[in-house]
């Protein structure tokens, strides 16, 4: 029987490009983030200069307004995109409209729990999103308490690159309000999850209580402080 | 006569029931949150991960981690909570969202709504509108009554992609309150000044007074 050691220890790197070394060519990469919205802006840069190309990336929006993943559409080193929403990314449409990405769209439900399926060791489910639409093609359906259901299957991935807030040495992570998103579940379907934290705290310091995404899901780590946080689209109100 | 979009709004208002979770989809049914009472006990659910969704923040406050689901900053209420997407899902798919608001390209006599692509149009993606449609316990369509082309938007049977089959309940429009009713939309109220003649007209399935 084969023997490898653990990889629970040592996940703390020095930069992200140390925290990128493993990725190669043709990966399949999960990225969390709701548009822009907590993600992890310096590994999404790392991995433009790491140079892998021909990657199936797995992610709610592939970025917008040429920021976040976007990047990785303009440096041209995606050959797929699954996704739930383009919007008015451009970069996204355009890269369709020329056929230089392969794109797979899929509601957002069904997105996240074939992520989460794959997590938990769960192959396959049946969801009633989507029933009846294109989304239903060449998929099983089978009827339980006489509503009718699709069978989806669970969605993993070789890397998922992730933000927290907070992480400890073991991976230990806490989120910022809802830049919570996708990553939790991408970080359980990955076989290397690679964190990148706003800040990186001791053992101990997050209270067992108060962490949101346990270690056992996190491999690597990397503390990255400055953030530029773009808004997507800034909303606000006068002040009474 | 008919009633303008803060009018429908303010109508739309009027279906939710008090203590209820709602979600509001993205466009003009975002308009609906202004016309609650502060007394309502009205939860407003936004599926990138948010339970207890506030206004828009005032100027200095905007955090672009706090976002809603048209991706505009947003603030969360005290007793509000975040959580990841599969979480915000399962309440959608699970059946713990009383209310959904949702724009619509097309409605169906029948419920059918198509409401995320047009063929030949551009594709902007699902995102959460087939988890919302198929999961909420009762939708609600807030939209034109007909297309910038003087098309009508509710009919017999929707020609564009469908979003989810049959599960529209009631569509409110400029010109009125319709239910779905399988072989006809029904007659609810009308906006003030149009006649049951012109509603006819500018639907394009049998329409049912009762």
């Amino acid at each position: 029987m084969e023997h490898t050691s653990g990889r629970h220890r040592d996940k703390v790197r020095a930069s992200v490009a140390d925290a990128l070394a493993p990725l190669f060519d043709g990966a399949r990469v999960m990225v969390g983030g709701f548009g822009l919205c907590g993600n992890a802006e310096a590994l999404i840069a790392g991995v433009v200069a790491h140079g892998a190309r021909d990657l199936h990336l797995i992610s709610n929006n592939a970025g917008n307004l040429g920021k976040g993943l976007a990047q990785w559409l303009r440096a041209g080193i995606v050959k797929k995109v699954t996704c739930t929403y383009l919007g008015n990314n451009d970069d996204l449409h355009a890269a369709r409209e020329s056929g230089a990405v392969e794109l797979e769209v899929i509601p957002q439900g069904t997105f996240v729990e074939r992520i989460r399926a794959a997590g938990a060791g769960i192959p396959a489910f049946y969801t009633p999103t989507g029933v009846g639409t294109v989304v239903a093609e060449g998929k099983e359906t089978r009827a339980f308490g006489g509503r009718t259901y699709l069978l989806e299957e669970a969605l993993s991935a070789d890397f998922a690159l992730i933000r927290c807030h907070r992480a400890d040495p073991f991976g230990n992570a806490r989120f910022w309000r809802t830049a919570r998103n996708f990553s939790p579940l991408m970080a359980m379907a990955a076989k290397t999850t690679i964190a990148e934290a706003d800040e990186l705290v001791a053992l101990g310091a997050i209270d067992p209580d108060d962490v949101h995404l346990p270690g056992i899901f996190v491999h690597r780590v990397v503390e990255v402080r400055e953030h530029e946080d773009p808004f997507e689209y800034r909303r606000v109100r006068a002040r009474p | 006569m008919s009633w303008d979009k803060q009018q429908m709004a303010a109508r739309a208002a009027r279906e939710i029931a008090p203590g209820s979770i709602v979600n509001l989809g993205i466009g003009l049914p975002t308009l609906v949150a202004d016309y609650l009472p502060d007394d309502a006990g009205v939860w407003f659910h936004s599926e990138n991960g948010l339970l207890g969704m506030g206004p828009f923040p005032y100027e200095g406050d905007e955090d672009p981690q706090l976002i809603n689901a048209g991706k505009e900053t947003v603030t969360v209420v005290a007793g509000g909570s975040t959580f990841d997407s599969a979480t915000s899902f399962a309440m959608i798919r699970g059946g713990h969202v009383d209310l959904a608001i949702l724009g619509a390209m097309q409605v169906a006599m029948n419920g059918d709504l198509a409401n995320w692509w047009i063929p030949g149009g551009k594709m902007m993606g699902i995102g959460g509108a087939m988890d919302l449609a198929s999961g909420a316990k009762r939708i609600l369509v807030l939209t034109q009554h007909v297309t910038k082309d003087g098309e009508p938007k509710l009919v017999r049977a929707c020609d564009y992609p469908l979003t989810a089959k049959g599960c529209v309940h009631r569509v409110i429009t400029e010109l009125g309150v319709l239910d779905v009713a399988g072989d006809a939309f029904t007659l609810v109220e009308l906006a003030p000044g149009v006649s049951e003649a012109e509603l006819a007209a500018k639907t394009g399935a049998p329409l049912r007074t009762r």
